[in-house]
């Protein structure tokens, strides 16, 4: 006696369906979600390119960016990043192809990849550090610091969250939520590649300028 | 000797014994209630044996009608501790003219002022609406519970933790003396050295992540989840509002992480980025500052508005007047709030130019929220108005709120506002339009949906006793306060010289704070005795009021799952339309459903975070890093449980619906 | 209008606003809406003109709610009762329209009077009546807040005081406001607004006094214990002759302001006597504004190539 449709007794109103009788199950919401939450990380990075915009050149008779920036060495370090999201790229096309191993491979390189723009990163901290030029010196180092640390801290974060993943692969392989894990972890990475653009665009070619 | 110097900084960094502020009488006395209240509180939970109870049923449910219920609960428990707050002060600036130094001084007044906001925006406004949201949402939608059950708990218990940490500072060394937004230089390390900013910079941090994952949370419930047929223009109104609150939270809450941040850095690293010297810029933290704290407003009001709304149509037997303009008024005011921010500042100096176009974009916000004004009075012409306890409420409401969005426009005027700002004349505003917006539209909410939550309604004598000690105790309290900020006096100020006019302001604005203690006490007298009378208040058919939206077609409460059968939408107003086409709910035929487990992650991991933040407070580096990594093991660690739901099996669905039936044909 | 049976809402309503009412009478006490200050008339004005624009929408709104809750409540068969009449087209534009009319109005009176009135222009009358005449010069007072007290430098006369301001009646005075440490707001209400007082930078205020007369003055924003008392006097004296007078007394009691008795005078204290200096460094005010108080450090203008405290703060654009 499962009627889904009613027809009331005043014969006016159409027969109308209320409920679904299938198993209903929506749309999953995790890659929105994540996409979501990346998008309020893109304005806390945006609250901090906007601090260096206003602070950036606030040396306080300190070290100004022309004299401390390493521009061979920030351009190696932005080819490690943007190497590790095209063999994050190739990680997901094995993903695609069900590949376990291969995505394995793909992604442990693009770990070695990010920590070796890491590694370049904290040796460039620990110079400017020595050279008396740290993020307590003027408002000027305080914003570089914090937006690039920032950054680092989430590259530093990717990587955690990669290794763990690639613990979960091996153990589980490629299931539903992995793959879902994937992409968020992707979309992640890129995000970061993106943000890392911004800052050697604003932070390091324009404060060479005079 | 040495070694052993250094490992107590270690352990106990700044923590000592000092930190236990017994000089202060009025702490110690606080104290000694709170210790005997809790005491007997918790000794009667164990003397019950409610631990595992609730420990099972409440702490580790990740059902969005639990940790909505959570959420009021606490909300209501911190209000009594804002409003403590605000009675101490109320009592201060009544005494303390010419010679009297009343009863609290300085050192004491700063730090309850700073609370009184902290707590009242944080912990009691944001967890009220998010605790109403939370449960209401996914009725309204249809749908069994939110996009992300387990964040949601998570969110529940780090916004908890948050509260905890303000609650600690009380005991345990200071709070913040600076005011609820902690400006700098006075918030930075050289003129606040102590603890109390750490306090509020952490509580607010990790309170701060729930608030964001609550927002992403429920965006995606009422994006992904809504019934199918159920097209945004279909949306309950409550439901949008909602939406734009959870977007205005997605996109405001991240500033104020990210300004928090700066501010943290400054005190902790040395950083330059709001001190006097080395470069840095004030003015920074307060534009950032405020970039946040203008959506934040429209966060606590936009819910409110959805709130009345839903119980303007209802009581009035009326759909909705103007529907769709409601929706686009809300969004003109959710888009337009990111466009007015500096208004909070208009005495910074920023020259007339950016002055002006600031004021003249705050005055436009007051169109679409006239509209809506508008469209409630005129939902309530030609209807047939029931004046139950929420449409006393929405009455209250429109009166008030509308003479706080006058004050509000006038003081948008820069060169009013170079005479208003800071004033009791601004204090007044900003409490006129959150207790008349925010708080009535709580209370409206709160009854309105008492009986969906617990299956019988809330007793109206004291409802209505609440409602009236409430409203004429808020004109009481803060007319006076428009009169004094006219007068020239400014906000803040613990002591007075002699002036007898304007004393007597003062005294008037404690009366009505005291006719409000009243009003907070019915409502509690109101919880008491409705439970007591529960049976007489019954609500047996899930729909007390003739509502209009789907909550109202479920049980009273709804079972675990919300809906055996997910419903099918075809019209806004989808209860109301269903109702009108005598729709029977099947009776048989059911499925297994499939939901989410409860889970012990959110509890530990916002511990560890009490933990953590307790510790960075202090200074106690080894306990900060050992329950960091304890932090980041528990999350990875949850993150290796891949076994997160089961299915509620078709019996047990059955069971519960025949239950149900049965109590619908005892009400006939 | 009569409510006759509304007793469970009128008569508590009726009280509220019958209250709200009488509080202009109490107002010959409120300083904001009686000013002495030329600037703060007019503001005390433009409170007026937006209170009454509003009061155009406002007033209606709440006759308008009490008179629908009291004829649709459900005990009243008599109204009519249209459970589905939900639009009207005609009435949303109006809603809408209406709003918008009276904001525009507001708009435009804000566009003007926030120009007019900008802290940072100098005044160009001394009130409605008399504009300001050619040549003349505004007395220039430049303020710095301490914890928790004010300190006035008249670099024109070269005299310092703390915690008592003076000007004559009817000349224009140029405020040129810093800060020690922390931020707070200098304001007179008799006198104009009020603007914030920031270490490291400069704010201006323009006003003129048009009575005489012993004015409040007190810091607006919160600047920690001894914010409650960081009060001080403004004298406004009848004419120049009684300045002059002022002048003298400051001279005759007054010590040496250097830099050493101003680090002193910067240590935090609560309720400061009034004080005069009649020997001032002339160089202390810019060195305090510039953070170089202290032998050996670097003034900010000499630090910074594009960023210096003395750079217009109306036309910073931050």
């Amino acid at each position: 006696m499962s009627e889904t449709t009613y027809t009331p007794e005043s014969g006016d109103m159409e027969a109308l369906e209320f409920h679904v009788t299938e198993d209903h199950h929506p749309e999953t919401g995790t890659l929105l979600g994540f996409w979501l939450y990346l998008m309020s990380d893109c304005l806390i990075f945006a609250c901090l390119f906007a601090t260096y915009g206003v602070l950036g050149r606030s040396y306080a008779g300190g070290p100004t960016g022309a004299e401390l920036f390493d521009l061979p060495l920030v351009a190696i370090n932005t080819s490690f990043l943007l190497l590790s999201s095209i063999t994050y790229g190739f990680a997901m096309l094995e993903t695609q192809r069900k590949r376990v191993g291969a995505t394995i491979g793909w992604l442990a390189v693009t770990g070695l990849l990010g920590a070796a723009f890491l590694g370049l990163e904290l040796y460039e901290f620990a110079h400017l550090l020595n050279e008396g030029a740290g993020p307590q010196r003027s408002a000027f180092l305080t914003s570089f610091f914090a937006l690039v640390g920032t950054h680092g801290l989430h590259v530093l974060f990717g990587i955690v969250w990669l290794v763990v993943l690639v613990v979960q692969l091996r153990k589980h392989g490629l299931i539903v939520e992995n793959q879902r894990r994937l992409f968020c972890l992707s979309m992640f990475w890129h995000f970061l590649d993106v943000v890392w653009i911004g800052v050697f665009t604003f932070v390091y070619l324009m404060g060479v300028l005079p | 000797m040495f070694e052993q110097l250094d490992l107590t900084q270690l352990i106990f960094g700044r923590l000592s014994w000092d930190a236990i502020p017994l000089h202060d009488p009025v702490i110690v006395a606080t104290f000694v209630v709170v210790a005997l209240g809790g005491a007997a509180l918790l000794g009667a939970m164990t003397y019950y044996r409610v631990w595992g109870y609730l420990w099972k049923e409440w702490f580790t449910s990740i059902d969005h009608k639990k940790i909505g219920i959570m959420y009021m609960v606490l909300g209501l428990v911190m209000l009594l501790r804002g409003f403590a707050d605000a009675i101490m002060m109320r009592i201060q600036q009544a005494w303390a003219f010419g010679d009297a130094t009343g009863y609290l001084p300085p050192d004491h007044y700063d730090q309850i002022f700073t609370a009184h906001g902290v707590i009242m925006i944080f912990f009691v406004a944001m967890p009220l609406i998010t605790g109403i949201m939370n449960y209401i949402i996914p009725l309204q939608i249809g749908a069994r519970d939110v996009a992300f059950p387990f964040l949601n708990n998570f969110s529940f218990w780090m916004t908890a933790s948050g509260a905890a940490l303000v609650m600690a500072s009380l005991f345990i060394g200071e709070f913040a003396k600076t005011g609820w937004l902690a400006y700098p230089p006075l918030s930075g390390i050289l003129e606040s050295p102590g603890v109390g900013v750490d306090y509020y910079l952490w509580a607010l941090q990790i309170a701060g992540v729930g608030t964001l994952l609550s927002g992403i949370n429920l965006l995606v419930t009422i994006v992904k989840m809504r019934a199918p047929g159920m097209n945004l223009m279909k949306m309950p109104v409550f439901t949008w509002t909602s939406l734009c609150t959870n977007v205005l939270i997605v996109a405001a809450f991240p500033v104020l992480t990210a300004v928090l941040g700066m501010l943290l850095l400054d005190r902790y690293l040395g950083t330059a980025f709001f001190t006097n010297d080395l470069g840095g810029n004030v003015m920074m933290y307060i534009n950032l500052i405020w970039i946040w704290g203008h959506p934040e407003v429209y966060i606590l009001i936009l819910p409110a508005f959805g709130i009345f709304s839903e119980v303007v149509s209802t009581y009035s037997g009326k759909r909705l007047f103007g529907y769709a303009s409601m929706v686009y008024a809300t969004v003109v005011i959710t888009v337009l709030s990111y466009m007015v921010w500096l208004h909070h500042f208009f005495t910074m100096g920023s020259g007339a130019s950016v002055n002006s176009f600031f004021g003249i974009t705050t005055m436009i916000i007051s169109i679409p929220t006239g509209a809506k004004i508008f469209n409630w009075l005129f939902t309530m012409y030609r209807g047939r108005i029931r004046f139950e306890v929420p449409m006393l409420w929405t009455i209250g409401f429109i009166i008030t709120f509308v003479i706080g969005g006058m004050t509000g426009v006038l003081l948008a005027v820069p060169p009013a506002d170079f005479v208003l700002h800071n004033s009791l004349f601004l204090v007044a505003h900003f409490h006129n339009v959150i207790i008349g917006g925010v708080l009535f539209g709580l209370f409206a909410g709160i009854t309105y949906w008492y009986p969906k939550a617990f299956g019988y309604k809330l007793d109206p004598f004291w409802g209505k006793m609440s409602f009236w000690f409430w409203t004429i105790g808020f004109y009481f309290a803060f007319m006076p306060l428009y009169v004094l900020g006219l007068m020239g006096v400014t906000r803040r100020m613990s002591q007075f010289e002699e002036d007898a006019a304007m004393q007597f302001w003062f005294q008037v604005a404690a009366f009505g704070a005291f006719l409000i203690a009243l009003g907070i006490l019915f409502f509690i007298v109101q919880l008491v005795v409705s439970y007591r009378r529960r049976d007489q208040l019954r609500d047996t058919t899930g729909d007390p009021w003739d509502g209009r939206t789907l909550e109202w077609a479920t049980s009273s409460p709804p079972p675990q799952y919300n809906f055996a059968f997910t419903p099918r939408v075809h019209d806004l107003d989808a209860w109301w339309q269903m109702k009108q086409h005598q729709y029977r709910r099947p009776e048989q035929g059911f499925k297994a459903i499939h939901m989410p487990r409860n889970t012990a992650a959110g509890v530990v991991l916002a511990g560890i975070s009490t933990v953590l933040g307790f510790a960075l407070i202090w200074h106690m580096w080894l306990l900060a890093g050992l329950s960091f990594i304890a932090l980041l093991a528990a999350a990875i660690g949850h993150t290796f449980n891949y076994d997160r739901d089961y299915h509620i099996p078709a019996e047990e669905v059955e069971r519960v619906e025949a239950e149900r039936t049965r109590m619908l044909a005892s009400h006939v | 209008m009569v409510f006759p049976k509304l007793y469970s809402f009128s008569r508590p309503l009726q009280g509220a606003l019958l209250f709200a009412a009488l509080v202009p009478l109490a107002g010959c006490d409120m300083v904001v809406m009686s000013p002495s200050g030329d600037v703060a008339m007019q503001q005390r004005d433009l409170i007026l003109w937006a209170t009454g624009l509003m009061l155009l929408v406002i007033v209606p709104v709440i006759i308008m709610t009490l008179m629908f809750a009291w004829r649709y409540r459900a005990s009243n068969k008599d109204a009519e009762y249209s459970p589905d009449w939900d639009h009207s087209t005609m009435l949303e534009l109006v809603i809408w329209a209406v709003p918008l009319l009276i904001i525009i109005a507001l708009g435009a009176i804000t566009w003007v009077s926030t120009h007019k009135l900008d802290p940072y222009r100098p005044l160009d009358r001394i009130d409605a009546g008399r504009p300001v005449p050619e040549g003349t010069e505004p007395l220039v007072v430049q303020v710095v807040s301490l914890e928790w007290k004010w300190l006035f430098f008249y670099p024109e006369q070269g005299i310092a005081t703390v915690n008592e301001l003076a000007a004559p009646v009817d000349r224009p005075i140029r405020f040129e406001i810093t800060s020690h440490s922390n931020m707070n707001s200098f304001y007179i209400p008799a006198l104009a607004g009020q603007i914030y007082s920031m270490a490291g930078m400069e704010t201006k205020l323009h006003g003129v006094i048009n009575e005489p007369g012993v004015y409040d003055g007190f810091s607006a924003n919160y600047s920690g214990a001894g914010f409650s008392h960081m009060r001080f006097h403004f004298h406004g004296l009848e004419d120049d002759e009684a300045f002059q007078g002022w002048l003298e007394t400051v001279r005759d009691g007054g010590g040496e302001l250097s830099r050493a008795t101003y680090k002193e005078l910067a240590i935090p204290s609560q309720k400061e006597p009034v004080r005069y200096y009649a020997d001032v460094d002339p160089g202390l005010y810019d060195a305090i504004l510039n953070r170089c108080v202290d032998p050996g450090t670097v003034c900010m203008t000499d630090m910074m190539d594009h960023h210096g405290p003395d750079h217009d703060h109306g036309s910073h654009g931050n």
